[in-house]
């Protein structure tokens, strides 16, 4: 018996996340048949339709890509989409807007990076440069604009995004093509080496702290500290980054009151139950309500019966809450798994890429979405003090979306090089 | 580069794989706990898809709090309605969405919502749960007297205060009212009202249940627990004479009587409580010391919250307060006996203490743990629990008892109480003045048992920011509800 091809494994796994989308439109639909129509079951057809699409386009590109990432993409996104249109079927329209969008951008990508993507290496120093011109962004009066005390969107007419999310990608490409050059000297652990990182990098700090973004600060900084050590294996590089990092938190935690109020509550959270730890403890109660098996996707409740919300910003920061509820521990945890799965894929194409470069991209992408998971999630369920960041794939939002489309093309355009046969 | 690789990987999964234990913890072990806090908006909202049990008085019939359905986005909600209004409010409480829960709605929850917990009935939730069914929950029998409840909250009308009656031979509280009350049925929607609801004080407060939350200074009410601890320690009788020139002096200091222009001269315990001759009981207490008087306080029920089933922080310990606290004097040296003695002096008490005051001297002695909730029904009219009477603890002998309950019954037919007799029965009682600071504004008191032979009914009755004595003020209003519950149906 042959076995199947890559991408025809790819096709059988989206059906089945196919399937499963369906079930939980059903699911709501049955739950919520006052308030949501029948065309509710479209958006799966619809939703199928979009990642078959994408699907051809990386048929036709990337032949022997990794099968198994675009389907577990497939499923969070499915999970995302199906939860926001529970909470709210309007912003599920946009969502829906946004993912077709994504994929769109997902196809632009493999197809002008199918012959090499490493020819972006040359362009590192111009990345880097742009990376900082984007993280900037949000600062400038006129399209600047600040949403709850944190400033990191940018509006162009009815337009509103947040760079940080591309800036993120940006910075690992650059990190990876400074990195792959200069590792060797790097791994002495000369000062002067780390002069142009320092600087992309201390620009970077500054920017994220300037705009109050303490969640992207900490992600990037992770993500800064892994691919040294990717890159140099010197754990010496990563235990000094934290010290630094530990010492400039304690800085920033004198210096914005933000800060401080988000450890105090996140170290004890039930005294502030009705003012700033409102919408945490709430959110644990939301967790812990739904028990092993949830409530069941539709059936939570998250509303007063006048339709006040219990939790604010629970289809972007709090969305795991709200996943956590209605699906219960059996349901969030096969969703933790499905995250666990795509971090494991993503650092096999690590390990299986051949030259520099791409190992530290496919590692710099993978371990940004595994930690961005962790930093959100975990603020969630008070393992670490609480930042307002996106979960991937999930969590409802343009710019968040899109970005993770481009890093889906980027490990499937690096292991479609590892996996492709030799000649 | 592989092996740095590999070993990131593995960090990576060590994060993701600390957020299913984080997300664990919460949703099998600590969400028990969380389930039954107060602030937990998601639990109590989610409730209202239950039908929630009605809260009925103690005749069964009139119903304290029900339910009002109404079908929202499809689903059929179970909204509270209190057809009495401020009849019960500080007992019965309320269950809102958005301004949570308080009194027995809170405390009895899970019985109202049906989740008391054991291995068949949490089946049984679940079933219906799959099933779709709704869950309905179980109803709760008052002890409250409605009539008596009426009656006490027409009587104590504009002034800020409370009235607690015991049956003394069970702990069954028959009334409790908590002036200015409100009316539980504007908290989800009209709260503001509440909060601007007018009474003669500075500090109407209307959501404070002054019966077991407030503070009053227990003024001559006290002597009864200082008189028990004087006969307990088997140097004093009814007979002790002790001579009164009108004041004791303590520290050096005067201590005065209510009257000091003319003093009684050589006079008995007996008289003393009769009449409530302050020199007396001062003299009683630089004679014992507070150790004696706190161990008989204690005894009573004081320095505990009382273990009525109303939410704890509801409750209030009585005793000995010093900057806001609860405080226990080691030696004499750190309170002054002689005040205290007359209960003047750092003191702070509730009226539902005092009532337990009172029913401890009526059931000889022995103090009955006041409940509220006489039993619980389930939907399909079988009686889920009873509450059965417990002891307290014994405060003194059944002799001694029925001497200071002959001292008590002296002081209302012919001493200081006299506004609370009753033709045809005999009342024991004990008033009580404390002067506040503020000029010719008093907290008054009245604590009382009857029929003193046989009582059926033990009763508190304590007012904020009065111009008269508790004789004037608070024996008629106590001898109204006694009236309305020993000779109703």
């Amino acid at each position: 018996m042959r076995a199947l091809s890559a991408r025809n494994r790819e096709l059988l796994n989206l059906l089945v996340v196919g399937m499963l989308t369906g079930l939980g439109f059903a699911s709501v639909y049955i739950a919520r048949s006052e308030i949501v129509s029948p065309e509710s079951l479209t958006y799966a057809a619809f939703f199928l339709l979009v990642y078959l699409v994408a699907h051809v386009v990386a048929r036709l590109t990337v032949p022997y890509a990794d099968p198994y990432l675009l389907p577990l993409a497939g499923f969070l996104t499915a999970i995302g989409l199906t939860e926001i249109y529970r909470l709210n079927p309007d912003d599920a329209f946009r969502q829906g807007l946004w993912v077709v969008l994504g994929v769109a951008l997902f196809s632009a990508a493999l197809v002008a990076l199918r012959s090499d993507y490493r020819r972006l290496e040359s362009y590192k120093y111009v990345i880097g440069f742009g990376a900082l011109v984007l993280l900037a962004l949000p600062a400038f009066p006129v399209i600047g604009r600040e949403i709850r005390g944190a400033q990191l969107w940018v509006e162009i007419g009815p337009l509103q995004f947040q760079p940080g999310e591309f800036a993120k990608i940006l910075l690992i490409v650059f990190l990876a093509g400074y990195l792959r050059e200069k590792r060797e000297v790097l791994a002495q652990g000369r000062l002067k080496d780390f002069g142009p990182l320092l600087l992309i990098w201390g620009g970077a700090m500054a920017v994220l702290v300037q705009t109050n973004d303490l969640g992207s600060g900490l992600l990037y900084f992770g993500i800064f500290l892994g691919m040294l050590y990717v890159a140099t294996a010197r754990l010496v590089f990563v235990m000094g980054g934290m010290a630094l990092f530990l010492a400039g938190s304690a800085f920033v935690y004198r210096i914005i009151p933000r800060v401080e109020d988000r450890v105090t509550i996140w170290l004890d959270p039930w005294p502030h139950a009705q003012d700033e730890g409102y919408q945490l403890v709430q959110s644990l109660f939301a967790i812990a309500f739904g028990g092993f098996g949830g409530t069941g996707l539709g059936k939570g409740t998250f509303t007063t019966s006048d339709g006040t919300n219990l939790i604010p910003d629970l289809n972007t920061d709090f969305i795991y809450a709200a996943l956590a509820h209605e699906l219960g521990l059996v349901g969030i945890a096969a969703v933790l798994l499905v995250y666990m799965l795509f971090a494991m894929r993503g650092f096999r194409v690590a390990m299986l890429a051949q030259d520099g470069f791409s190992k530290l991209l496919a590692a710099g992408l993978t371990f940004g979405f595994a930690l961005q998971t962790f930093i959100i999630v975990g603020g969630v369920v008070r393992l670490i003090p609480l930042t307002g960041i996106t979960l991937p794939f999930v969590s409802y939002g343009g710019s968040s979306l899109l970005a993770n489309f481009v890093l889906l093309a980027g490990l499937l355009l690096v292991s479609n090089r590892a996996l492709a046969p030799r000649d | 580069m592989n092996g740095p690789i590999s070993r990131l990987a593995v960090f990576a999964l060590v994060l993701l794989g600390a957020l299913i234990v984080a997300t664990t913890y919460w949703q099998a072990w600590a969400a028990p706990g969380l389930a039954d806090r107060r602030e937990n908006a998601i639990q109590r909202v989610a409730q209202f898809t239950i039908e929630r049990g009605t809260i009925y008085a103690s005749d069964g019939r009139t119903v304290l709090a029900r339910n009002r359905e109404r079908d929202v986005n499809g689903q059929t909600l179970y909204f509270r309605r209190y057809p009495t209004g401020r009849l019960a409010a500080h007992v019965v409480g309320y269950s809102t969405q958005l301004r949570s829960r308080a009194g027995l709605e809170q405390s009895q929850n899970d019985y109202l919502t049906g989740s008391n917990a054991n291995l068949s009935t949490l089946l049984d939730a679940r079933v219906d749960k799959l099933l779709g069914r709704h869950v309905v929950g179980n109803d709760l029998v008052l002890t409250l007297n409605a009539r008596a409840q009426r009656v006490a909250l027409a009587a104590l009308g504009r002034r800020c205060g409370a009235v607690v009656a015991l049956d003394p031979r069970t702990g069954r509280v028959l009334v409790m009212v908590s002036t200015p009350s409100y009316n539980p049925n504007l908290v989800e929607g009209r709260y503001d009202e509440i909060l601007r609801t007018q009474a003669d004080c500075a500090e109407p407060s209307a959501l404070l249940n002054r019966a077991t939350q407030g503070a009053f200074v227990p003024g001559s009410t006290f002597k009864v627990v200082t008189a028990a601890a004087a006969l307990e320690s088997g140097r004093y009788t009814m007979e002790t004479r002790k001579n009164d020139p009108g004041y004791c002096i303590e520290y050096g200091r005067r201590v005065n009587n209510y009257d000091t222009t003319s003093p009684f001269g050589s006079v008995t315990l007996f008289q003393a409580i009769q009449y409530s001759i302050n020199s007396y009981f001062c003299e009683i207490g630089k004679d014992l010391g507070p150790g004696p008087i706190v161990q008989e306080m204690k005894d009573f029920g004081f320095y505990a919250l009382p273990p009525v089933e109303l939410p704890t922080d509801e409750l209030r310990a009585s005793g000995l307060y010093r900057n806001g606290k609860l405080f226990e004097p080691a030696d004499q040296s750190q309170v002054d006996p002689g005040r205290l003695a007359f209960g003047q002096v750092e003191l702070q008490v509730t009226p539902m203490q005092m009532a337990m005051v009172a029913a401890g001297v009526a059931n000889r002695g022995v103090v009955m743990e006041p409940f509220v909730v006489d039993r619980v029904i389930e939907p399909d009219g079988d009686v889920l629990t009873r509450t059965r009477r417990r002891a307290l603890g014994r405060t003194m002998s059944a002799s001694n008892a029925a001497a200071l309950s002959s001292a008590m019954v002296a002081a209302v037919s012919s001493g200081t109480g006299t506004a609370a007799i009753i033709p045809g029965i005999e009342v024991a009682g004990k008033t009580g003045t404390a002067e506040t600071g503020r000029e010719g504004r008093n907290q008054t008191a009245f604590i009382a048992f009857a029929p003193a032979s046989g009582p059926r009914v033990a009763i508190a009755v304590m007012l904020e920011n009065q111009t008269g004595t508790g004789g004037s003020t608070a024996a008629p209003i106590a001898k109204q509800v006694m009236q309305a519950l020993l000779q109703g149906p």
